[in-house]
């Protein structure tokens, strides 16, 4: 068992950032240990014993105290299969074995379909110990073996997992009925209905066999109860309280007959077994004050999510409602919106346009102010110079450069001044490549 | 463990001759050792398991198989089944199995057994008490063995059953000293039966969790040992009374009654005391014969009114019938593990010891029960399995070996309670390895080891080598149950008018009531998995080359400290580690 022979197993590769002083660490110490009696056999023994003795002595005493500590694995003690034997059953006829209680034979009374396989052979031990009719002979006593016949019946039965069964399925003592109504009155409806269950869980095929629970079980507990058991895989068979069938050969009819009754009856039996069970489950669930919790809770949790998914709903299409209005709302504003930048902008392009006319006006105005820079009256060559030479600088601005200028030029009078605005203007022009030079001649 | 009767004898060393004796209820064996190899040896007789019946015919005593035979002819002057009773009251022994022979009875504050032993039509009665019996029954036994051996056999180790108390022993040790016999060690059955095994010379000493099923004639009992490093501690054991050779007998004795009386107008050989002890010899013959053949036959001279009866058996028939008693050993055998707080999964060996260990049925249920891995040693399933009837005293041989050269004085001190009481450790101790990054756990110290426990392991590196960690942990089992993919679980229409209508609105979802009333019982899969607990400690070597091996070794001492020293094998240095005593 401890090599390591697979390929694919390894040493794990050093985690990064371990670290250690001298590259080890201590973290723990081992755990548990059990005191127990090695066997003094065999050669590696004599090794250990040379080993453990040192030379030294040990007594009595040391002996006592040492297997003290040690765990014990032979146990006698059969104190737990102690009951007292009652005259009746001692005088019990082993022919009527078929209706004797066989676990109450062997003192089992308390275990029933509980006991396990080792209590049942100790108890048989102990009834044989006991009741044995030569122990009974050589002791002087009657040589009855009436009881001793019960007891090994009880156990022929008991010991055969298949009779055994057989007779559970029967074993009335190990029924518990269910509480009557007084009893429920006083309250413990769970531990007055789980005991009943627990004792029906005997017959169960499958394991492990939910509980009924108590008022603080949860909803999934209960449902998983209440599936278990109405869906309930039961061993219990009545084959035990079949009719004996002739055992000779010559009355075959009257055996198959007798079979056949048996056979019904059997099934009789197991129906009105499953009907007792189904009556059980419905009379403890009417009464599950957590199934009616459960519901109602469930229903109140119905009503809430009916509730929040109207309410849901409702707001869904208030909120349509409110957005396709903004959304209408919106296109109208838009709508008005490009309406009135549209005539904004057409009135502004006309104040631009009156505002150009304006200040060409401004322009033309300066030059005539100044008299088109004559002294006197100017020919009309001078003034159709001058103001071809406005005109051309017009052309060359835009609507801004003209407002700028005819502002610069506004409110002038004295000619030089008129001039040296327009020299400037057509000086700018042509450093800018607007206009060639000597083009403009009459306001250079 | 041997009380006062083995010191008083106080035989010297030098001048013993030891043997090993199985000293049963049904039968007796003796062995000798001679150069580490135990012989069982052959009585006058040529039986090697020699009944445990003591019989007078006209004052002569005779002893095993003659006196088995008296049975038939001379029951009340034949003591039967009786080793059960040494150092037992009257009060607690069971006479079921003496029935048909001398019965016993309460004589002087003990058991005893009234007996015609001297010769003579008017000779008196004896009353003997079981003690007295024994010594004689010994003395046979050793008178046997001193021809075999030609010398005289002075001292012997004597197996007993696990349950034996300090009484029975101490009745034992002094019937033995009756005949002379000194008595160096008593040794639990299946111990005795264990130690055969492992002192096979091809056996290599390991680690495994044993169960020693032995079946006798009046009694089945079945232990559960953990064997480490050639150690042995008991864990569990369990008794039965039940399921025995004898309960085969009335199986055949019961099936072939019936057919007697089939074939002669309802005559039944059970009701006549004679007839039933020729039909329980029979019935036990045909049993052995039928652990060896298919077919065996069944034949009594004048079993009832004079008729003769001959018939035969088939295995098959047989195993069929004796079915309850196999059954009942099966779930013995179950039993018994569990109650070692053990798995089926974790027994790694089965040794079936006893006479009725024979029987190839048995075998064959102990292989179905356990996992394939698990070595069923009967002569039926492994070809180089030793004889189930002579196991117990070849173990008590090789110890008697082991010991005879000892003082009384010394045996007794070396086997004191306060020197086989050790603690011993309840979880694994092992190394964590890896495979693409899932850890796994190799054991190094198996659980149930006694301490002080050495340990050592090889363990493989990364492909590449570079840096490893030595993790040193505790681990223990525990079993993986896969159960098969359950079919879709319909609720039955019956459960809705209890099961609380789910707040989801409800579809109806299975109202396709598929029927799911035929559940074939898919085998489940179980798979025993080791749980890693605590780190005690972690180590790291360094530079580990390419492809070489790693050695961790681990030094559990007495006062469960612990020591791990780890290196690359083939390289200089390594790693030391002292984990404190808790
Ligand atoms: N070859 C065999 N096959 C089956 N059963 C056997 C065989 N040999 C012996 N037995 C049975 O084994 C029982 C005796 O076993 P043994 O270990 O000697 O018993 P005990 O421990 O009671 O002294 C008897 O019931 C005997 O019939
Ligand atoms: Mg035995």
């Amino acid at each position: 068992m401890a090599s390591a022979k697979t390929t694919e197993l390894v040493l794990p590769s050093l985690p990064e950032g371990w670290s250690a002083e001298k590259d080890f660490k201590v973290l723990d110490k081992i755990s548990s240990t059990i005191q127990r009696t090695i066997e003094p056999v065999g050669p590696h023994f004599l090794a250990h014993a040379r080993r453990a003795r040192h030379k030294r002595t040990f007594s009595e005493d040391d002996r006592i105290q040492a297997q003290e500590r040690a765990k014990k694995v032979e146990e006698d003690n059969d104190s737990d299969i102690s009951e007292p034997e009652d005259l009746m059953m001692l005088q019990r006829d082993a022919k009527d074995w078929k209706s004797q209680d066989h676990y109450k034979v062997l003192g089992l009374s308390k275990y029933r379909y509980k006991a396990t396989e080792e209590q049942i052979k100790r108890a048989h031990r102990k009834k044989v110990l006991k009741h044995h009719p030569d122990k009974k002979a050589a002791a002087g006593r009657s040589e009855d073996d009436n009881f001793f016949k019960c007891i090994q019946k009880a156990t022929e039965v008991l010991l055969d997992p298949v009779k055994r069964r057989q007779f559970d399925s029967v074993d009335e003592a190990a029924e518990v009925e269910p509480p009557t109504k007084k009893q429920l009155a006083k309250g413990n409806y769970y531990k007055l209905w789980g005991s009943v269950f627990k004792a029906e869980a005997r017959f169960s095929k499958n394991h492990p066999v939910p509980h009924l629970g108590d008022e603080k079980s949860t909803r999934e507990e209960v449902e998983n109860f209440y599936n278990f058991w109405y869906n309930f895989d039961s061993w219990r068979s009545f084959e035990y309280l079949d009719e004996d069938v002739p055992d000779d050969n010559e009355n075959r009819d009257q055996k198959r007959h007798m079979e056949r009754k048996n056979a019904n009856s059997r099934k009789k039996k197991k129906a009105e077994d499953n009907a007792r069970l189904r009556k059980l489950l419905d009379d403890c669930s009417a009464g599950d004050e957590r199934i009616k919790k459960f519901r109602q809770e469930a229903n109140a949790a119905k009503n809430k999510k009916r509730l929040e998914k109207e309410a849901a709903e409702k707001k869904a299409a208030e909120e349509a409602k409110a957005k396709k209005e903004a959304e209408e709302k919106a296109a109208k504003e838009a709508e008005e919106k490009a309406k009135t930048d549209r005539e904004a902008s057409k009135k502004a392009k006309e104040a631009a346009k009156n505002a150009v006319k304006k200040n060409k006006r401004v322009l033309r105005g300066s030059v005539k102010d100044a008299n088109y820079f004559v002294s006197g009256d100017a020919s009309a060559a001078t003034i159709d110079a001058v103001l071809n030479d406005v005109d051309l600088v017009q052309a060359k601005i835009d609507a801004d450069e003209i407002a700028a200028l005819a502002g610069k030029l506004n409110g002038l009078k004295i000619a030089d001044e008129i001039k040296g605005v327009w020299t400037e203007e057509v000086q700018r022009l042509v450093a800018a490549g607007k206009l060639k030079d000597g083009e403009v001649k009459a306001l250079a | 463990m041997a009380e006062e009767g083995a010191s008083k004898a106080g035989i010297v060393p030098s001048d013993r001759t030891a043997i090993g004796i199985m000293f049963s209820n049904s039968n007796s064996s003796i062995a000798y050792t001679v150069d580490d190899k135990a012989e069982v040896i052959a009585n006058e007789d040529g039986d090697r398991q020699i009944p445990t019946i003591l019989s007078y015919m006209d004052g002569d005593e005779y002893y095993g198989q003659q006196a088995k035979n008296f049975l038939v002819r001379n029951p009340k002057n034949t003591v039967a089944y009786f080793r059960e009773f040494l150092g037992k009251d009257f009060k607690s022994i069971d006479p079921t199995h003496n029935h048909a022979s001398a019965h016993p009875e309460e004589a002087n504050g003990t058991v005893s057994f009234t007996i015609t032993d001297k010769e003579g039509e008017d000779a008196a009665p004896s009353t003997l008490s079981v003690q007295e019996i024994a010594t004689r029954y010994l003395r046979r036994l050793v008178t046997s063995a001193s021809e075999y051996i030609g010398k005289k056999v002075t001292s012997a180790v004597i197996t007993v059953p696990t349950n034996f108390n300090e009484k029975q022993k101490a009745a034992l040790i002094a019937a033995a000293a009756g005949a002379e016999l000194e008595v160096l060690q008593l040794v639990p059955e299946p111990v005795a039966a264990l130690l055969a095994y492992d002192a096979r010379p091809e056996v290599e000493v390991s680690d495994r969790m044993v169960v020693v099923a032995d079946l006798g004639g009046t009694r089945s009992d079945v232990a559960v040992i953990s064997t480490r490093s050639g150690m042995y501690t008991v864990l569990a054991t369990t008794h039965d009374y039940e399921f025995t050779g004898t309960a085969l007998d009335k199986v055949l004795m019961d099936h072939f009654a019936k057919e007697f009386m089939k074939r002669n107008a309802g005559i039944d050989p059970r009701q006549n005391p004679k007839s039933l002890a020729k039909l329980k010899l029979e019935a036990e013959s045909t049993k052995k014969a039928l652990s060896i053949g298919a077919n065996a036959s069944f034949s009594v001279e004048s079993l009832a009114e004079g008729i003769d009866f001959a018939s035969t058996l088939n295995r098959l028939r047989y195993e069929t019938i004796a079915r309850p008693v196999f059954a009942g050993i099966n779930r013995l055998v179950e039993s018994v593990v569990k109650k070692a707080g053990l798995d089926i999964l974790d027994i790694d060996e089965v040794i079936l010891s006893g006479g009725t260990a024979h029987t190839p049925r048995i075998a064959a249920n102990m292989q179905s029960i356990f996992p394939r891995t698990t070595a069923i040693l009967a002569p039926s399933t492994t070809p180089t399995a030793i004889n189930p009837s002579e196991l117990q005293a070849r173990g008590a041989a090789l110890q008697a070996s082991l010991i005879q050269e000892y003082e009384a004085e010394d045996i007794d001190q070396s086997t004191h309670a306060a020197v086989t009481t050790v603690p011993h450790i309840a979880n694994a101790i092992g190394v964590v390895l890896v495979s693409e990054s899932a850890e796994t756990f190799i054991p190094i110290v198996p659980g149930e080891t006694a301490v002080p426990a050495r340990r050592m392991v090889h363990v493989k590196t990364p492909k590449d080598g570079g840096d490893v960690l030595v993790k040193i942990v505790e681990a223990n089992t525990h079993i993986k149950v896969t159960k098969p993919e359950p079919k879709a679980k319909t609720n039955g229409k019956a459960s809705k008018s209890a099961t609380v209508e789910d707040a989801d609105e409800t579809e109806d979802e299975d109202d396709s009531d598929l029927s799911d009333d035929e559940e074939e019982e898919d085998e489940e899969k179980r798979e025993r998995m080791w749980k890693i607990g605590t780190t005690l400690a972690e180590a790291a070597l360094r530079g580990v080359k390419k492809g070489s091996t790693v050695e961790v070794t681990i030094n559990v001492n007495a006062d469960l400290s612990m020591t791990m020293t780890t290196r690359e094998v083939g390289a200089k240095g390594g790693v030391r580690v002292n984990v404190p005593a808790p």
